[in-house]
Formats: structure tokens, C-alpha cells, sequence
């Protein structure tokens, strides 16, 4: 169990806890979380479940593909230190606390 | 036994295709052909024939094909030479994410099923590879930024607004003439700064820059090209008169004009990009706003649910979206021998990624062939594509069909499809040439 707080573009938070082995995005889909679209159902084709992770997080939260950073950078806002796709993510117990920007807009 | 597809004869369609007559309206005509579909030999069906598309009878073939060979070859079409046709979602997913294998560049055919013409070729981003693809689309991704999404929200609604109050009611009309072409061309004369009251040359061009002019009644190829140069002549003085603004307007011109990935474009270039954007703000959006209302007229149920309960406005435009499918496929061509699902596909195969039928795919999408506006995941669908090439413009295509229900549902309880529609004769461009409804009083 990991407790994932989410904070939309305007900086409203939402706090929820994600089962082991939940993606980041189905996680915010499935607690109907605003701003995060996951259009693609999770195959890191789709960039609309981007999110930012605080450096400090990002070693418990794993390397990037080569796939999801081609996603990335055809996104909106992308910042090459800190986005991500929250499909590709996978919750756990060391992340919890971690708390994801979000940008202003997904597509 | 195999049906033999004899059943409209040449004469006929050489009408159909020219728009005199229609087959949509005649559903004698879909139910053989349907038959023709399910019973044919495999390999002997080339689905990019028009005929499946006037009369809305492919169905059948994607329904077959996603059971029986999901990755099927069609090796003579009237395309000139084979081509494969990818047909389950999760297949075509695999295509659509894997552009270092299966490539969209003009030079090798491009992104639609009929080859570009190897002496016309226009180069557009969504028919480059990267790197070149990925600086030219992010020339242009800013017209859709949220901020300017934001801006433009006040100007659909009040133009919506205008185009439904303008519109007879108690009498019949073509929705596609006065509401789905006209809101769409408004906003694309808006995107490029386009001189408004020119604005039905834009919907001109992009009919005649997907019309495959070895179909009868379509203009010829040499008649084509002297059109696309006509519209790349206005456009180069629109081009002209931007340039050297010394700060880029928010328009497309200029910020192609004004970008270093594509202010040296060559004219071919820069008609092939000016097509992609014409083309893709337009056909799309305007078929799916035709058939949102056909699908809620073919579904009564979901039409009382929409008008008893407003927020299902926005689920319900996805689910318009998937349910059209208003490109039917994608083509991409392999550039190595890769197998996918058992077949091997050659260097050199085309590929195509067949949306339509992905989106009914029952292994990805449960009870895929009803239309249901409440569905819990209704973005997920195929109709935007995936990867690199994915739309850009999609939201701001949903912006655009939320405002135009949600004007819709503030005049009229009823608007009655009054006869089926006319289809675009195209396996590419899955459409509506007409559709005539009335208002209910």
C-alpha cells in the first residue's frame, strides 16, 4: 500500500492509498482524479497521464523507457528532469508519500 | 458457399461514385454485400473497395477477420499490389507504438493505404519519421495549448449558437451542409487566420486532397494537382504577409512561418503540411458531428438518457468518437520482415492499422458494438490514434462536440434523422456526404 497524492495544475491536492502493483494512472482513474486522462489504457501511447515526480522520488520510482520518453517529449509542458507517464509507474511501499504535479493540460 | 460481389454492376456505381446515386439508402444492397463478407474466400476481399463503405456493409469483414486471421493479407487490391490489414486492438496497438519498424514516410507510400503518388509527393509530419516528424508537430502543437483551448471556448459557443438558431425548424435540411461543415470550417478558417468569408474553399480543398481520383465523377489526377496548387498559391500570400511580423500572430501560418523547423519548407512541403492540418480539422471532426446524431437517433434510449441527464454530454462525445471512427485506418510500411500475431510481414508490406475495426474489438472494449453514452471508460478508444503520430488537435475536437450538444440540448428536444445518410465513398475517410433531419417543434 502506498499513499499517492496527487496535485492538479491549479494545486488542488488528492490524497489516495494504491494497492501494490497498481500503475499511477489506473490509480488516479479508478479514485476519478481530474487532469489525468489515461486515454491509452497503459501502454505509454497516448502521453495523457503525464506527470511530474519530484527528483528526490525518482529513484524509487524507476528509469524511463525509451518509449515513454519519445511520448514525453511530444507533450505539452514537458520538463526532461521530472515528467513522466503515470502509466509507468507501478505503486509499491517505497512510494509511499510520494506526491505528482500535474501540467495544465493532457492530449 | 461464396457469394459472388456482382451485385451492383459497374454502370451503377460508376453513379454511386459520382454522388447521382446512393446504395446507403438501399438495404437490399448492404445485406449482400454483408453476405458477400462473411462468405467470400479470405483471401480474395479487398475491403478497400467503395462499395463497403457507401453502403456501411465493412462490418461484417471486421467482425470475420478479428476472429478467424486478425492479421490478414490482401494480395491483389485495386490499390495496385497487397497490402495487410491489422484488425484487433491490441495489434494494432503494437504497429501504432512501433514507428522504427513500421514507418509513415511519403517516400515509401505515406499513411494511407493508396500510395502517394511517387511524382506528387507533398511531405506533411504525420508522413515523416523522427527526427524530422518530431520538430515539425511541435511547430504547430501550441494552437492547441490549454490556454488557447481556453480562448477559444467563447467563440465556438457564441458561432454554435448562431448556426443552430439559423436553422429552419418543421423543415427538412442537410445537417452536414448547414451544422457539421459549417462549424468546423469556421474553426479551421479561425486556426489559420483564413479570410472568413472564403472559409468554404477550405472544406473544398480537403474534400478534393483525400478524393482518390481513379473513382469516377472524382476530378482527375491532373485536375487534382491544379486545385492543390491553387489552394498552395493563397496560402503562399497569406504566408507572405506573416513572415515578417516581427512577432508570430497565434495562427498556423504563422507559426510555421515563424518556426526554424519549418519556416525553409519547400512549396511541396508546405502543401503537404497545409493538407494534413486542412484535412485533419476538418473531415474528422465534421463526421463526427453528423454521426452523433445519427447514433443517437438509431439509439432512442441513449438519446432520452442525454436529454434527462446533461452530463453525460461529455462521456458521450468520446463515445461518438469511438462509434464513428472517422479515419478508417492508418497505413504504415515495414522497413525490416517483422511477424505480428503469426504472419511475417515483409520489408516493403503495407500495413493497415484498421481503427474502425479496433474500436469494436470485444477483446479490448466490452459489448464494443452498442452505442452506450454512460460507458465507465469512454476515452479509451482508438480513434485518435497511438504513439508519436497520435492527433494533435483532439481535445480541441471534443471541445468543439461538447459545446455543440450542449447548445443543441438548451433549443431542441428532438432532431429526427429523416433518411440514411449518404457515405463517403472512401476507406479512409469514413464520412458522410449528406443527412437530412428535421427539427421537432
Amino acid at each position: 500500500m502506498a499513499r499517492i497524492t496527487y496535485v492538479e495544475f491549479g494545486g488542488t491536492e488528492h490524497a489516495v492509498d494504491l494497492e501494490d502493483g497498481m500503475s499511477l494512472m489506473e490509480g488516479a482513474l479508478s479514485n476519478g482524479i481530474p487532469g489525468i486522462d489515461g486515454d491509452c489504457g497503459g501502454n505509454a501511447a497516448c502521453a495523457t497521464c503525464h506527470v511530474f515526480v519530484p527528483p528526490e522520488w525518482q529513484a524509487a520510482t524507476g528509469e524511463r523507457s525509451a518509449t515513454e520518453i519519445e511520448m514525453l517529449e511530444l507533450a505539452d509542458s514537458f520538463d526532461p528532469a521530472t515528467s513522466r507517464l503515470a502509466c509507468q509507474i507501478t505503486a509499491g511501499p517505497a512510494l509511499d508519500g510520494l506526491k505528482v504535479g500535474m501540467p495544465e493540460t493532457q492530449h | 458457399m461464396a457469394t459472388q460481389l456482382k451485385l451492383i454492376d459497374e454502370e451503377r456505381l460508376a453513379l454511386v461514385n459520382a454522388g447521382i446515386a446512393g446504395v446507403g439508402g438501399a438495404p437490399e444492397d448492404r445485406a449482400a454485400l454483408m453476405d458477400y463478407l462473411r462468405t467470400a474466400p479470405l483471401g480474395e476481399v479487398d475491403i478497400t473497395d467503395a462499395r463497403f463503405w457507401t453502403a456501411d456493409a465493412h462490418w461484417a469483414w471486421w467482425e470475420r477477420l478479428r476472429a478467424e486471421q486478425p492479421v490478414h493479407r490482401c494480395e491483389v487490391s485495386r490499390l495496385g499490389g497487397g497490402y495487410w490489414s491489422v484488425t484487433r486492438w491490441e495489434d494494432i496497438m503494437a504497429v501504432d507504438t512501433n514507428h522504427k519498424v513500421f514507418s509513415s514516410d511519403a517516400h515509401l507510400g505515406g499513411i494511407t493505404l493508396r500510395d502517394m503518388d511517387s511524382d506528387f509527393i507533398m511531405p506533411m509530419f504525420i508522413a515523416m519519421d523522427p527526427p524530422k516528424h518530431d520538430v515539425q508537430r511541435k511547430a504547430v502543437n501550441p494552437i492547441v495549448s490549454g490556454a488557447n483551448l481556453k480562448a477559444f471556448e467563447s467563440l465556438i459557443r457564441s458561432r454554435t449558437a448562431e448556426v443552430l438558431d439559423g436553422l429552419p425548424v418543421g423543415e427538412p435540411f442537410d445537417w452536414v451542409d448547414r451544422v457539421s461543415i459549417e462549424l468546423t470550417t469556421q474553426m479551421l478558417a479561425t486556426l489559420f487566420d483564413f479570410p472568413f468569408e472564403e472559409r468554404r474553399k477550405l472544406t473544398y480543398w480537403s474534400d478534393i486532397a483525400t478524393a482518390d481520383d481513379t473513382m469516377p465523377g472524382n476530378p482527375t489526377r491532373d485536375e487534382r494537382r491544379a486545385i492543390l496548387f491553387e489552394m498552395l498559391v493563397q496560402f503562399t500570400g497569406l504566408w507572405n504577409e506573416r513572415v515578417n511580423d516581427p512577432e508570430p500572430k497565434g495562427d498556423l501560418i504563422s507559426m510555421l512561418a515563424h518556426n526554424p523547423a519549418t519556416r525553409d519548407m519547400v512549396p511541396m512541403e508546405y502543401m503537404g503540411n497545409l493538407v494534413l492540418l486542412i484535412v485533419g480539422g476538418n473531415d474528422t471532426t465534421r463526421n463526427s458531428i453528423t454521426g452523433g446524431l445519427l447514433f443517437l437517433n438509431e439509439n432512442p434510449a441513449e438519446y432520452a438518457k442525454l436529454r434527462a441527464d446533461h452530463s453525460l454530454i461529455e462521456p458521450m462525445v468520446s463515445e461518438i468518437i469511438r462509434y464513428q471512427t472517422p479515419l478508417a485506418h492508418m497505413r504504415r510500411t515495414a522497413v525490416e520482415d517483422v511477424e505480428l500475431n503469426g504472419q511475417l510481414i515483409k520489408k516493403g508490406d503495407r500495413v493497415g492499422m484498421w481503427y474502425v475495426s479496433g474500436n469494436r474489438d470485444e477483446r479490448a472494449i466490452e459489448n464494443p458494438d452498442a452505442f452506450l453514452i454512460d460507458r465507465a471508460r469512454p476515452r479509451q478508444h482508438m480513434s485518435f490514434g497511438f504513439g508519436i503520430h497520435r492527433c494533435v488537435g483532439n481535445r480541441l475536437a471534443e471541445l468543439q462536440l461538447k459545446i455543440l450538444w450542449e447548445e443543441v440540448l438548451k433549443r431542441f428536444s428532438n432532431i429526427k434523422v429523416l433518411a440514411e445518410p449518404d457515405r463517403v465513398p472512401s476507406s479512409f475517410v469514413k464520412g458522410y456526404k449528406s443527412m437530412m433531419v428535421e427539427i421537432e417543434r
